[in-house]
């Protein structure tokens, strides 16, 4: 699989990135040589192998449903790059 | 002798004896940071004030007699490791004036023996990189040769510890990014097996294969460290409940009785350095003559491990990256009014190249009809990975190898080759995919003085056999005494 120069400007829109157009098509050849890499896995033969998530596998870490200590609300809102009232505040999405 | 070039345990003799003050102790570190950082660029962040006043307090429990191994003993910490009040930008613009609102657990545990934390120490960004060059900030540059890269991604982290700017260190491995950084700079750098250390407060990478280890001027000091850091934590769900075993206790005697398995595949490996193939080969020896028994091994699918890496974990990181918008912390991008260009601007100002390709090719392989064909795969691949270690194991008690293919590259050799980069990795990224232990300890020097490591892996939770092979041939071979000269 070879990926095009508008896949990889269709991927970076669905991750929220603006490529800078100078550098993309640099960009898009280092990314289509580590794909080309990586296609070497589809020379192994993984029929009836489970993948693995975690190699090492706990079963569901479970508290009990009580509160704990939490951040207090300023501290959490301390690193916002805007906040009101004490909520985030982002740019205007409706009119 | 110059107090910062002390080890741990030899410090807290003194400190226990009343010899020196975690004061005075604390500003030798300090000058030695302002004599050397200039050039060696290993710190982001010294907390002057804070490790002074963390000393003082030091000296108050080491005088009514409380001290523990770490009281009073300076260490500083790979800057994705979250400190209450200290900056924590993860080498990244985009946390450039982030300010964490709590300590991760390490730290608290650290606080908690009343070391000494000197400040924050540079990273490639996201730990993504294996040469410390993909900082946002500054480049590191290696104290044995300051033409050369420290390694990555804890190349701040391994610098500082060679160069004498803290008596340890703490960093994060993903794909072996404490021990390469550590075999490049002639330093012990241990990744213990997941689960081992609490992750909570560690800026996430990739979540199933990041682990916090120590960085240290010897065996003893790292198991220290670890002991240190060890144990379970409710606040990491992946944390594993079992006890820590006191792992500087078994620090004596020879290996006999061990046996240590050299794995075919790590030996034929193409671009293997010549230099460090015969300092590999002298280390055997040195097992041997300790009482090992060395046998070859074989781990059939180490051939793919890089790709399976390489697709794991830019999935995992594209999928911990989204929370970056620019919205609870972190920079953001004001130059445009709509929300969805806020989001583009500030992630693509925000990140660097490294990161955003690695976010593509993570996005790209778990999108709509890739999912199979990559990280489905990948997974598959890396319980094929993990079998072969649990074979191995079944004839051998651990694994020796070369930490890294080649000694330090040059600074800008990789930059423009993202592959390039990926390759140097090849020993070092199973560990994580399977989960396992792994240290690098110093064995050796190249035709051009540049340090090489030698990497030892062992079965989960095997961080006491490891250690103490590792301590055995660090007594028998002698490499750790040499210092890089910092003057030339």
């Amino acid at each position: 699989m070879k990926i095009t120069r508008e896949e990889v400007l269709h991927v970076a829109r669905l991750a929220r990135l603006k490529l800078d157009v100078a550098g993309v098509d640099a960009f898009c050849g280092q990314i289509a040589d580590i794909l080309a890499y990586v296609d070497k896995l589809s020379q192994v033969d993984t029929t009836g192998v489970e993948p693995t998530s975690h190699a090492i596998s706990l079963t569901n870490a479970l508290r009990g449903d009580e509160p704990g200590r939490h951040l207090d609300r300023d501290l959490a809102l301390a690193n916002a790059p805007d906040h009101e009232n004490g909520t985030f505040l982002v740019p205007r999405i409706i009119d | 002798m110059e107090l910062s070039a002390l080890s741990i345990h030899r410090a807290h003799e003194l400190l226990k004896n009343k010899d020196i003050s975690a004061v005075e102790l604390t500003r030798a570190v300090l000058s030695r940071i302002a004599a050397v950082d200039d050039g060696i660029r290993a710190y982001l962040t010294v907390d002057a004030d804070g490790a002074l006043s963390a000393a003082g307090h030091a000296d108050e429990l080491i005088r009514q007699g409380r001290i523990t191994p770490l009281t009073g003993i300076p260490v500083a910490l790979k800057d994705l490791i979250c400190t209450r009040g200290i900056g924590t930008t993860c080498g990244s613009r985009i946390l450039e004036n982030f300010v964490p609102p709590y300590d991760a657990h390490v730290v608290q545990r650290l606080r908690a023996e009343n070391a000494v934390i000197m400040g924050k120490l540079n990273m490639d960004e996201f730990a993504m990189g294996s040469s410390t060059e993909h900082s946002a900030f500054i480049k590191t540059r290696n104290p044995w040769d300051q033409t050369r890269v420290p390694g990555g991604s804890s190349g701040g982290s391994a610098a500082a510890v060679a160069a004498d700017m803290c008596l340890g260190s703490l960093g994060s491995d993903t794909g072996g990014s404490i021990r390469q950084p550590a075999s490049h700079c002639g330093v012990v750098g241990m990744k213990p097996t997941y689960g081992r250390v609490s992750r909570f407060g560690l800026v996430a990478f990739a979540s199933s294969l990041d682990q916090i280890g120590p960085f240290a001027k010897n065996v003893k000091d790292c198991a220290l460290l670890l002991l240190a850091i060890s144990g379970h934590d409710p606040a990491d769900s992946t944390s594993v409940p079992r006890g820590v075993p006191d792992y500087s206790a078994g620090l004596s005697g020879d290996l006999s009785g061990l046996t240590v398995g050299l794995p075919r595949e790590y030996f034929d490996t193409p671009g293997l350095s010549p230099d460090v193939a015969a300092a590999i080969e002298n280390a055997v020896d040195t097992f041997t003559s300790l009482g090992a028994a060395c046998v070859e091994v074989t781990l059939p699918h180490t051939d793919y491990a890089v790709a399976a890496y390489y697709v794991i974990a830019p999935c995992e990181a594209s999928s911990n990256l989204a929370r970056y918008d620019g919205v609870k912390y972190g920079f953001r991008d004001n130059s445009e009014s709509d929300l969805m260009q806020m989001y583009n601007n500030t992630r693509s100002i925000g990140f660097g190249a490294e990161v955003q390709r690695r976010i593509i090719i993570g996005t790209y392989a778990l999108s709509a009809g890739y999912y199979d064909a990559y990280y489905k795969k990948a997974s598959q691949v890396r319980t094929l990975i993990i079998d072969d270690f649990n074979t191995a194991f079944e004839t051998c008690d651990l694994l020796l190898s070369p930490t890294a293919p080649t000694p330090a590259f040059k600074i800008g050799e990789t930059v423009d080759d993202p592959l390039a980069m990926y390759l140097s990795d090849v020993f070092t990224l199973s560990a994580n995919l399977a989960g396992i232990p792994g240290i690098s300890v110093p064995c050796g020097f190249s035709t051009e003085g540049l340090p090489i490591g030698l990497q030892l892996m062992g079965p989960h939770f095997s961080e006491e056999i490891l250690l103490k092979a590792a301590y055995c041939f660090e007594q028998a071979a002698g490499v750790c005494n040499r210092k890089p000269n910092l003057n030339k």
